[in-house]
């Protein structure tokens, strides 16, 4: 079927991915300011990534949160997997609107409230506040987005391999990780990714949850973005932009090569 | 439905031990969710009918439970509704609910809007594009939700580079004043929430059959009314799903409110942070918490059951 562009659905692509892109795409090229006025350019410079890696506040924040985001997204990952294999294949087991709605509600639950009641339960359990309470607030809401995605993966599955697997003598726990593992992988994959941005990305939830000595670069950036936008964390923000789109390239990319092997083999 | 509550159990041996390993996989995300999730926010009820005291933890504890039932019922006596009585008493509070229902709706109004075309024509592309026109919608969605609203300050900033190009083409003389102000929160909130907007809409709109577009053409409809009697008639599970997925998180919004938006800038999620972290007043921020969910609880039972039912329909 070759179906062309018409004008008003290009010109209506072109103008929703510039106004996605845009405002992007002008925090980077300000990031390479020699002024510290954000808004007037006054050359090249990449004096700010230098200022960036001076600052030991920031990169103490950024090594915070890449190890909240690391624990955080894989636990997300083996129970989010567990939550969607039991939303999937378990039937109708007494308890499960419950269970379904508890993986449901967390992805459009507003932060404030997650994070205060995250909060209220650490202080009436006596969970000394910090590090790890940011982690297993993290952990919560990450497992429910895995949750979906591996979920969605899960309910297109051909459930022959399975059944065949296990016809022949295969041990369930064996088929699992022979079997329904590889073929979800790509889905499993997606959240754990998902689960790492998420985490990454919190602000809200994770200013509740933190205690003394844990500051997370977005508690970071924000605190400095109030006083007010500044080149350096621009540099921050490109740097972050760039990692993280440097690792959805890979990720599709490494998608992309398993299926055309996976096509090759079929031949 | 292919999953019985027995499936798996055909094989013999082990039956026992697979019993035990199924019970582990449900129970283990089951109590998690339950203690994490759930209990909280009987413990957010809990506090938000206690008193405020100067002290840290910032509450008058109501009960507790290991000192016994007799305890537990005497501090239910000593329940104060002061914290609800004050939300209602108090006029900034009920303002600011509906300050924030109404630049909910009014967002998800504008982000149906700009998300409709974009979905449309991602969705009537040439389908090799497809694939890569979906990848760039979620592309920014995975970069920063707090460099997303950063970047929207240098831009709308009075001397920001909209105003200077606005000067320089010659179409305002003096600077507009669009960063703290409603106008400014408007679009923070249609920039960060538009993936969530354009990819339920996409994912409606590709399952279609262009062949009733044909028929319809055939039979002399023009196009516009084939639009609305065919194409967004169909497109209604996208267009239900992108609006919960925007409404009710815009709602409790705080972080665009508080960058972009001004004094005149009335939200509860904001409300609710300054009210924990400026006068660390935990017993009414729970009850400004538990208001909040009293209101976006209907919206978010019709949305699980919307999500439940598509995710079986799919199995299906």
């Amino acid at each position: 079927m070759g179906r062309r562009f018409s004008w008003f659905n290009a010109v209506s692509i072109t103008a929703g991915f510039a106004f996605l892109y845009l405002p992007i795409l002008l925090l980077v090229i300000y990031s390479f300011n020699e002024s510290r006025l954000v808004t007037v350019w006054a050359g090249f410079s990449t004096k700010w990534y230098v200022e960036m890696l001076r600052n030991q506040a920031l990169l103490d924040a950024a090594w915070v949160t890449i190890r909240v985001a690391l624990i955080s997204a894989t636990v997300a990952t083996v129970l989010g997997t567990m939550a969607a294999i039991a939303l999937v294949r378990f039937g109708r087991f007494r308890g499960r609107s419950l269970f379904s709605g508890m993986i449901y509600a967390p992805l459009v639950m507003p932060d404030v409230i997650t994070g205060l009641s995250l909060l209220l339960l650490f202080v009436a359990i006596g969970f000394d506040r910090g590090f790890w309470t940011i982690v297993l607030a993290h952990i919560t809401f990450s497992m429910c987005f895995v949750a979906v995605v591996v979920q969605s993966r899960l309910v297109t599955f051909d459930r022959s391999l399975e059944e065949a697997a296990l016809d022949l003598g295969c041990p369930p726990l064996k088929t699992f990780f022979v079997i329904t593992l590889p073929i979800i992988a790509p889905a499993v994959i997606a959240g754990w990714m998902l689960g790492f941005t998420l985490s990454l990305d919190d602000l809200v939830i994770a200013s509740f949850t933190t205690g003394p000595g844990a500051t997370t670069l977005p508690m970071k950036i924000y605190s400095q973005v109030r006083l007010g936008v500044t080149p350096e964390i621009n540099a921050v923000c490109t740097v972050l932009i760039g990692l993280v789109t440097l690792g959805v390239i890979t990720a599709s990319l490494i998608e992309k090569r398993r299926a055309l092997r996976g096509q090759a083999r079929a031949h | 439905m292919s999953g019985g509550p027995d499936n798996g159990a055909a094989a013999p041996g082990g039956r026992a031990g697979r019993r035990g390993a199924r019970w582990l996989v449900l129970a283990i995300p089951y109590l998690w969710l339950l203690v994490f999730f759930l209990v909280p926010f009987f413990i957010v009820l809990k506090i938000s009918l206690s008193m405020t005291a100067l002290a840290m933890p910032p509450y008058v504890p109501v009960f507790d439970l290991a000192k016994g039932i007799d305890n537990v019922v005497a501090g239910i006596r000593q329940f104060t509704t002061d914290n609800y009585v004050w939300l209602i008493e108090d006029a900034l509070y009920v303002r600011a609910y509906l300050s924030s229902l109404w630049i909910a709706a009014v967002s998800t109004f504008l982000l149906l809007v700009v998300g409709y075309p974009i979905a449309y024509g991602m969705a009537r592309a040439p389908r090799r594009w497809q694939a890569m026109l979906v990848m760039m919608v979620i592309l920014p969605f995975w970069t920063s939700f707090l460099i997303r609203v950063y970047a929207w300050i240098g831009i709308l900033k009075k001397e920001g580079l909209l105003n200077q190009m606005l000067l320089a083409l010659g179409v305002i003389d003096d600077p507009l004043t669009i960063l703290n102000t409603n106008t400014a929160v408007y679009i923070g909130i249609v920039y960060s929430y538009l993936p969530f907007m354009v990819l339920p809409l996409y994912a409606a709109l590709e399952r279609m059959d262009d062949t009733l577009l044909e028929a319809a053409a055939d039979l002399g409809c023009p196009p516009v009314q084939a639009f609305w009697k065919i194409t967004f008639p169909l497109s209604m599970p996208g267009v239900i799903a992108g609006c919960f997925l925007v409404f009710i998180p815009v709602t409790g919004e705080f972080v665009i409110p508080d960058l972009l938006g001004g004094s005149e800038t009335l939200m509860i999620g904001k409300t609710l942070w300054a009210e924990f972290f400026a006068n660390r007043d935990w017993p009414v921020s729970s009850a400004v918490a538990v208001v909040l969910l009293v209101i976006l609880v209907v919206p978010i039972v019709l949305f699980q059951n919307q999500e439940a039912k598509r995710a079986e329909r799919e199995g299906r």
